[in-house]
């Protein structure tokens, strides 16, 4: 009883502190206190968690290109990011002649604000979400879609032709695949029937011999995820899909005219988003905050929330260490041509899943079609070049 | 397959991160300030003034003779010609760089003034931690900082400085030759003045004996005349 009241404990500790603080104060202002706390915290867990991966990038991909990677602030390096924040702290705030002085301004605070929003509704352990809200997976995706609007503010204002070309290819980018990404969420919509992500996460949260119920561990779930990670990767523009930014051809992209701490803030806008659609990406399919088997239970919630988004993170960096940028058209086509039938393939799979009952017949058969459609779309589509080895008309 | 590529390539970046923390003939980093890897023979950067023995000034090849400062493309150096005159490497006496200035902000490393040196006084070094506070000043080194021993360019570039040494050594030998030879004709001039001078006092005293000895001499008899 004193060891389950224990673990009760660590798992809700930071609910209890949360009370513990506002306890001191008057009754009126505890509410809106708690709220702050909570929006405080979150403002400082995740830059932190921001500082932590760009070092995991940097090392990581140091050691994947046979690297050291940064080593010389602190002990193996672990103070670069501290380094990295002072330098951009006193860097010179440049804002070229024409540009247009406030959207230039707004468009990186703009971005962060909208950026954290998202976090509101994410259930990062349990009874840690800021806003319970029923809709949360709609407020989330309003969320990341108004980072656009950010992009654009930003290369348009710059009033240079490599911002305005990397922002209208980041509108284009992350348009279309803002689709497929809605997309493979509907689905685990559909089998939970709620759009609160805490419900999501608690049909998740159940055992059978021992092991979790994750949406992952089902053809349509696994289906979803692998669909949801590709558009999520192209969502935060992050490489394969980082043309936006692709450095060969548009110096930063719709960040080239930025520099200092403006620059930071888009740095830290894309590493937060990062974090934060790692996030979405864990509750919809890998089960939030729940353990990964069922003896595993005692182990504080919020610890294998930010476990799975870190571990999301690692993965992030490999494939960056590994994948060459795309070309535009074969972006798109891969959007539009493949990834984006694949989830509304799957859509009917989730469908077919909840009405094939409790059989085992639906796991060969919601396999099958998802497995026969891959196979039959990757042929397709390279026999056409949709997808596939690059092939160039004048250089062959 | 679609996406087997991607998985192979997956597998070869998590084969390289994880050997690279196995096997340290991986990872190709030199740590730089700490470690050191000798530079190849062939590098080169900025130039450098040759002297020979000990005193920079005293041995220093260079006898301003401005065909580098003409030749050079950035137009980086500046030589102001001595009004004395000092012995060279060779003893000649010939005139010295009074001043000599290369500005390595502007040089562009191309080594084209080593190449229309006739004297081998200018030769390209490898010293590349020339970072300064003084962008200006401290960048435009003057002839002292540019001299250097010929023993430094032979731990730079081994094989060039033997050849240039090689080749040095031969015209110092023909011009010991040349030398050597001057002063024999000088010599023997003089002697055959000498004799010239005693056969016509000879002849004078002696007119009987005169047409003899001015067949076995005509030459010195002539030149004399």
């Amino acid at each position: 009883m004193n060891g389950s009241s224990f673990i009760d404990k660590a798992d809700q500790i930071f609910i209890l502190l949360k009370l513990w603080v506002i306890g001191f104060l008057p009754a009126w202002a505890q509410q809106a206190a708690g709220v702050v706390l909570c929006v405080v915290a979150i403002i400082c867990v995740f830059p932190g968690l921001f500082a932590i991966s760009v070092l995991l990038e940097r090392k990581g991909l140091g050691r994947m290109q046979n690297r050291l990677g940064p080593n010389r602030v602190g002990p193996y390096g672990i103070l670069q990011p501290v380094a990295d924040g002072i330098k951009s702290l006193t860097k010179e705030d440049l804002v070229p002649n024409s540009a247009d002085g406030v959207v230039h301004f707004l468009a990186p605070v703009f971005l962060v604000v909208v950026v954290f929003m998202g976090y509101a509704v994410l259930p990062m352990g349990r009874n840690m979400t800021l806003v319970k809200m029923d809709a949360g997976l709609l407020f989330y995706f309003a969320m990341g879609a108004s980072t656009e609007l950010s992009v654009f503010m930003a290369g348009w204002s710059s009033r240079n032709k490599y911002s305005l070309l990397g922002a209208m290819r980041a509108v284009a980018q992350m348009i279309s695949y803002e689709v497929p990404l809605l997309m493979s969420s509907v689905a685990v919509v559909m089998i939970t029937g709620s759009l609160s992500l805490e419900k999501i996460v608690e049909a998740q949260n159940q055992y059978t011999w021992g092991l979790p119920h994750w949406y992952i561990f089902t053809p349509w779930g696994f289906a979803g995820f692998v669909l949801y990670a590709v558009a999520a990767t192209a969502e935060t523009n992050r490489s394969p899909f980082d043309l936006p930014e692709g450095e060969s051809e548009l110096v930063a992209g719709y960040f080239t005219e930025y520099s200092g701490f403006k620059f930071a803030e888009f740095f830290l806008g894309e590493y937060v988003g990062m974090l934060s659609i790692s996030g979405l990406g864990a509750t919809l399919f890998l089960g939030g905050w729940s353990a990964p088997f069922a003896f595993l239970g005692w182990v504080p919630s919020w610890i294998w929330f930010f476990g799975k988004v870190m571990l999301s993170i690692c993965v992030f960096i490999w494939l960056r260490g590994t994948l060459p940028r795309l070309r535009q058209d074969q972006l798109m086509n891969f959007a539009w041509k493949f990834v984006l039938p694949l989830t509304l393939l799957n859509l009917f799979v989730a469908a077919l899943w909840r009405f094939l009952g409790n059989e085992w017949e639906r796991w060969v058969v919601c396999s099958a079609i998802l497995l026969l459609a891959y196979v039959v779309m990757a042929r397709v589509g390279f026999k056409r070049k949709h997808i596939g080895p690059r092939s160039y008309r004048y250089a062959d | 397959m679609l996406g087997e590529g991607i998985l192979k390539g997956l597998a070869e970046t998590a084969r390289n991160f994880a050997g690279s923390y196995v096997s340290a003939e991986r990872l190709t980093t030199v740590q730089y300030p700490e470690q050191r890897i000798a530079p190849i023979e062939a590098t080169r950067d900025f130039p450098f003034l040759v002297y020979d023995g000990d005193n920079w000034e005293a041995g220093m090849r260079c006898v301003a003779c401005q065909i580098c400062e003409k030749e050079c493309p950035p137009k980086c150096i500046y030589i102001v010609k001595s009004t004395d005159k000092k012995p060279d490497a060779l003893g000649k006496m010939q005139i010295y760089p009074a001043r000599f200035d290369i500005d390595i902000s502007v040089c562009m490393s191309c080594q084209i003034c080593v190449e229309v040196c006739p004297f081998e006084a200018i030769k390209m070094d490898t010293e590349f931690e020339l970072s300064t506070t003084d962008r200006f000043g401290g960048l435009l080194l003057d002839r002292k900082q540019l001299a250097k021993s010929n023993e430094h360019f032979h731990q730079i570039h081994p094989t060039e400085a033997a050849e240039v040494d090689a080749r040095l050594a031969e015209e110092k030998v023909k011009a010991d030759a040349k030398a050597k030879a001057a002063a024999e004709a000088a010599a023997a001039k003089a002697a055959a003045a000498a004799a010239a001078k005693a056969a016509a006092s000879e002849a004078a005293a002696k007119p009987v004996a005169a047409p003899a000895d001015a067949a076995a001499k005509p030459v010195g008899g002539e030149t004399k005349a």
